[in-house]
């Protein structure tokens, strides 16, 4: 008889729990896979490919399915670093031996040189050249991301990915400038 | 418990936490009252002095421009404009160092003084109360008034607050070491600094107005207490000296006890803060008019021999400042921009007076030391004693160090108003504010990036959406292209019943020419798109056709030749001249084989339903001419039939084109002139398009119409290019038949001997299939000939003769070296019978001469080429009937036609054969050799 009450028990808790976690499992359920989010969130979306996916978000993914995460460049050491963090793995130096602090570029069109062919405009990721058929196109600096995917397809070669120029706003004070010794 | 604004009115002060007391060094320069610098040789006007956007420019190069006009007009975002400090010539507008760390070029006009300082008309307010916040506040606005304590905010976004505020506090503490340029203003300007307070009074109506001004500044407080004696609002407050109770955020709890919320500002909780310098701007822009062009700069420092307060106009370079009170310089020497404590040392002397330009301190390095080494941190505490923030210095420290961003912002980094407290008191001599400095700088930079790559993703998704939507719409349309064609078919309808009706008006026959539109419209409707397009749709069908039929010919096509063929193509060709020069074309070089024969056989018939078709068919002979020119010519078979399909279906348009055509001599001798011309198969196409041009103008020249005679030149031709011996017969059958036709076509009787003649020779033909050929190539030649000669009816005697030998010809070959010795003497005569038509004699003979060739099959093409030249040649100077250079050509062909002949002889005859054909050879060769420069003219 004693059996019988614990097994009724049980299974009236098995029940109940079953029901709570069935229903929490509907109500609460995740789109999609959030550490994907994360990993692009760190990602500097400049979608120039260089990591061999067709965008940030397809890396995104395959990190999180378990590729590499040193193989960004234009996210320097600081991108890789928070990635090793966030995945749980060793941060490595990049690969392709890219330089860990990249210096940030935009794409400059020599306008004199541009013949108009579009092809520029089709390569952009962002959407970030504008100009029109046999006119001259131009690079919307704010909104490069410096890809440099628009240089390759370029028939006349006239774009060069120029290195942003430094204002008050970007200045940053050289601790070096200053007799500073590292004291760790 | 007495409130908040009853403690205030009591005098109740209270205290920041931290502070410094560093050695304050003031009395060097507030002893003597601001001075006025001489006018500098030029002044450099950065666009910017301020928080916020540039001014537009309003000035170019080369302007002259008064003191106090405006260069730059403000736009949205803050922005202020400049003025010119006095009056003088814009010299240029480039980049200039700018008065920062960093000291990065920024856009500056560059003035040049003319020495009169002559002030543009100036407009001056008496009674304030008469203007309204809005008037005030634009006043303030074109004045150019930013914050002159330090961070340059412009002054009008702060008086138009949108918050209440309850306290106005005017700042005039000035607690950094060595600055006096407050102290001194105060001294000097109190009443208008005062009257700069009544005017943000009416605007702001603060419930109380708090003048901090500290202790160390006695003078200060007595001159303004007694200019603010009449406003019972303006509590003027000494407070204890400590650094840096002049700081916004210190100074409001110092006086009202209300601290700043983190990332705050101080409208937040209702309290606005002003310095006396910016106090004095606006009295100076309401009651005078005048812009904000100049401000007062403190210069001291030990290597200032007068150390002061001095007037100096925006722009104006350091070194001018520094020379003007006494600059001896030291080794290592520095020069900072603002105070000991918060200032930076300028890059360069050459850098302009801005208006946030408080101090210049030119110091030796006793007073302000240069910093030794960093040591390791001891973890004392006293910089966060020191911190008037209450931050950790020194935890932040580590985290800056380490870059450690999110911990720096956990640790409230961004409230350290980077005062230099910590690192004035730090015994290791760590520079803790250059390490936060840094820090913020790379933390706004991440999130800036970090708002860029969230728009770039943005942009990135908007793209791809837009990318897929385009193709998605693409093959929308592809799909919905079918079942929209009916609409399509209903607006053809529509334009075809416009055509109709304009058609309709423009023809007398409008009622018939009506009813086929409309019939057309129906049509349309029933699903036909383009009624109209059926000819050209049957065009294509047959240019289809025929590309086939030239497939299988060139697949099939053996690429052996035979010299039988060859003799019996040139022979053809021969012919063709004096077709062409009969006016009726007939080239046929004998297709290497049956397939291509047949093709050529199908072109010719595809010419002849042209010819019919055509209304007045005057112009067959253009057509037909093309179309076996481009196949016999063409020593390549293959790219016969191409060339004579596309000879063809030009020939037909020309043909349609052409409303009169009579001429035929015209045309087709011109066209087997091109085609005769080419010597390179591969140039057939090029010339049977110039055939073909030169063809559909002769037929819009002619007028008259003679045509008769082309049909059966073209039943005969196609005859001829049958090389297959079995179809000989057929073929010759063909062509006499068509021959009697011509024969009963023309009008006269006299061509009865001809066909008698050709009716013979066919069945002498058949004896020998292999000459077959040749003899039906002849027999058409000749009856061109006679075709022609009937109309005048004088070359009988020609004809029979002709007739006889080409019988004689085939019938034996033994005797057809006679026979053809016969034959010549008759052509002789008959020749010299003719007496208009001289080109007759000469004609054959062109082609005879050119079988002469054919002996070597290899040289027959070049042959061939330079007969034709010849023949055109003879052909023009034939007008003149000059016959003597005909005959003896004539002998020459003869023989070459007998060695023809010989080719198919018995050995016995051969030999002699042999000889001949040497000898005629020889012959040609040397022609071809005296040719050779003629033949491309």
């Amino acid at each position: 008889m004693t059996l019988m009450y614990a097994l009724l028990a049980l299974g009236a808790l098995a029940l109940v729990f079953g029901i709570v976690l069935g229903y929490a499992a509907v109500k609460y359920r995740v789109e999609s896979n959030p550490i994907v989010e994360q990993i692009d969130a760190i990602l500097p979306q400049t979608q120039c490919g260089q990591c061999g996916y067709p965008g940030c978000r397809p890396y995104a993914e395959a990190i999180a399915n378990g590729d590499e995460v040193n193989k960004c460049p234009p996210g320097g050491e600081a991108t890789v670093k928070k990635l090793a963090d966030l995945m749980g793995v060793e941060a490595k130096p990049l690969a392709g031996g890219e330089e860990a602090e990249p210096v940030k570029k935009v794409a400059y069109i020599r306008e004199d040189e541009c013949i108009g062919c579009t092809k520029c405009i089709q390569a952009c990721p962002v959407d970030a050249i504008v100009g029109a058929t046999r006119q001259m196109h131009t690079v919307l600096i704010d909104e490069c991301t410096g890809c440099d995917l628009c240089v390759e397809p370029c028939p006349v070669d006239c774009i060069d990915m120029v290195p942003v120029a430094q204002t008050k706003q970007t200045w940053k004070w050289q601790l070096d400038a200053i007799p500073v010794t590292q004291i760790d | 418990m007495e409130t908040l604004l009853e403690q205030i009115e009591s005098g109740k002060l209270w205290q920041f936490p931290g502070g410094i007391h560093p050695p304050e060094q003031k009395a060097q320069s507030n002893q003597h009252p601001i001075s006025r610098l001489p006018l500098p040789e030029k002044l450099i006007l950065p666009l910017k002095q301020h928080i916020g956007a540039n001014g537009s420019l309003l000035v170019n190069v080369g302007d002259h421009v008064l003191k106090g006009q405006a260069l730059t007009a403000p736009g949205t975002n803050w922005s202020l404009p400049v003025h010119a400090p006095t009056s003088g010539v814009v010299e240029a507008i480039t980049p200039m160092p700018s008065a920062h760390p960093s000291a990065i070029p920024e856009l500056s006009i560059i003035l040049r003084p003319d020495g009169a300082d002559k002030w543009i008309e100036l407009t001056p307010i008496r009674d304030i109360s008469s203007l309204d916040n809005a008037q005030l506040i634009e006043i303030i606005h074109q004045a150019g008034i930013a914050g002159m304590g330090g961070a340059g905010f412009p002054t009008y976004v702060k008086a138009d607050s949108p918050k209440p505020i309850e306290f106005l506090v005017i700042n005039g503490v000035e607690c950094e070491p060595y600055i006096t340029a407050d102290d001194r203003l105060m001294r000097d300007h109190a009443q208008q600094i005062v009257s700069g307070i009544e005017v943000l009074q009416q605007i702001l109506k603060p419930q109380k107005i708090l003048f901090g001004i500290e202790d160390n500044k006695p003078e200060a407080i007595a001159a303004v207490s007694a200019a603010a004696k009449h406003n019972q609002d303006i509590l003027v407050r000494s407070i204890p000296t400590k650094y840096p109770s002049g700081g916004e955020k210190q100074l409001v709890k110092l006086l009202t006890s209300k601290e700043v919320p983190s990332t705050g500002i101080p409208a937040d909780i209702g309290v606005l803060v002003q310095n006396v310098g910016t106090l004095f701007a606006i009295w100076q822009a309401v009651f005078e008019g005048k812009p904000l062009i100049e401000r007062v700069v403190t210069v001291t420092g030990n290597t200032i021999s007068q150390p002061n307060n001095v007037w100096a106009l925006l722009g104006t370079e350091i070194k001018h400042l520094l020379d003007s009170q006494g600059f001896s310089p030291v080794d290592a020497q520095r020069v900072v921009m603002g105070g000991p404590m918060m200032g930076f040392t300028l890059p360069s002397v050459r850098i302009p007076v801005v208006k946030t330009t408080n101090c210049i301190l030119a110091p030796d390095n006793k007073e302000l030391a240069i910093p030794g080494e960093e040591k390791a941190c001891i973890r004392c505490s006293a910089c966060a004693d020191a911190c008037p923030q209450s931050l950790l210095p020194q935890q932040l420290q580590w985290f800056a160090k380490g870059k450690e961003y999110e911990k720096l912002e956990e640790y409230n980094l961004f409230d350290c108003i980077e005062c230099g407290a910590c690192s004035y008191v730090c015994p290791s001599e760590i520079p803790l504010v250059q390490y936060y400095r840094v820090a913020k700088a790379d933390i706004r930079e991440q999130k800036l990036e970090q708002v860029k790559a969230e728009r770039a993703k943005e942009r990135f998704e908007a793209r791809k959406a837009r990318l897929e939507r385009e193709q998605e719409e693409r093959q929308n349309k592809h799909k919905r292209r079918s079942p929209s064609s009916p609409a399509k078919a209903a607006e053809q309808e529509k334009v075809q019943e416009a055509l109709a009706r304009v058609k309709d008006k423009q023809s007398d026959k409008s009622a018939v020419q009506a009813a086929i539109a409309r019939a057309k419209a129906k049509r349309g409707e029933n699903g036909e798109l383009e009624p109209d397009n059926s000819a050209i749709m049957q065009e294509r069908e047959k240019r289809k056709a025929q590309a086939r039929k030239y497939k299988e010919a060139k697949t099939e096509q053996v690429s052996s030749v035979d010299q039988k063929d060859a003799v019996a193509a040139a022979i053809a060709r021969a012919k063709a001249k004096k077709a062409a020069a009969q006016e009726q074309v007939s080239s046929d070089q004998a297709p290497e084989d049956k397939k291509t024969a047949v093709a050529a056989a199908i072109a010719r018939a595809k010419a002849k339903k042209a010819a019919k078709q055509a209304e007045e068919a005057n112009d067959n002979t253009a057509e037909p001419s093309e179309a076996v020119q481009s196949t016999g010519d063409v020593a390549d078979p293959r790219k016969a039939a191409v060339a004579a399909a596309i000879a063809r279906a030009k020939a037909k348009k020309a043909a349609k084109q052409a409303e009169e055509a009579n001429d035929n001599t015209v045309e087709p001798s011109e066209a087997v002139q091109s085609t005769d011309d080419v010597a390179d198969p591969r140039k057939a196409a090029v010339a049977a398009a110039i055939a073909r041009a030169k063809a559909k103008k002769a037929a819009k020249q002619a007028e008259e119409a003679n045509d008769n005679t082309v049909e059966p030149s073209e039943a005969v031709q196609s005859t001829d290019d049958v090389a297959d011996p079995r179809k000989a017969a057929v073929a010759a059958a063909i062509a006499r038949a068509k021959a009697k036709k011509a024969a009963k076509q023309a009008e006269e009787a006299n061509d009865k001997t001809l066909e008698s003649s050709e009716a013979v020779q066919s069945t002498d033909d058949v004896a020998d299939p292999r000459k077959a050929a040749v003899a039906a190539a002849i027999a058409r030649a000749k009856a061109k000939k006679a075709a022609k000669q009937v109309e005048d009816t004088n070359d009988n005697t020609l004809e029979p003769s002709e007739a006889v030998q080409s019988t004689d010809d085939v019938a034996d070959p033994r005797k057809a070296a006679v026979a053809a010795a016969i034959a010549r003497a008759k052509a002789k005569k008959a020749a010299k019978q003719a007496e208009d038509t001289n080109d007759n004699t000469l004609e054959p003979s062109e082609a005879v001469q050119s079988t002469d060739d054919v002996a070597d099959p290899r040289k027959a093409a070049v042959a061939a080429a330079i007969a034709r030249a010849k023949a055109k040649k003879a052909a023009k100077q034939a007008e003149e009937a000059n016959d003597s250079t005909v005959e003896p050509l004539e002998e020459q062909q003869s023989t070459d036609t007998e060695q023809a002949q010989l080719d198919t002889q018995t050995p016995e005859a051969r030999k002699k054969a042999a000889v001949k054909a040497a000898i005629a050879k020889a012959k040609a060769k040397k022609q071809a050799k005296e040719q050779e420069g003629n033949e491309p003219s």
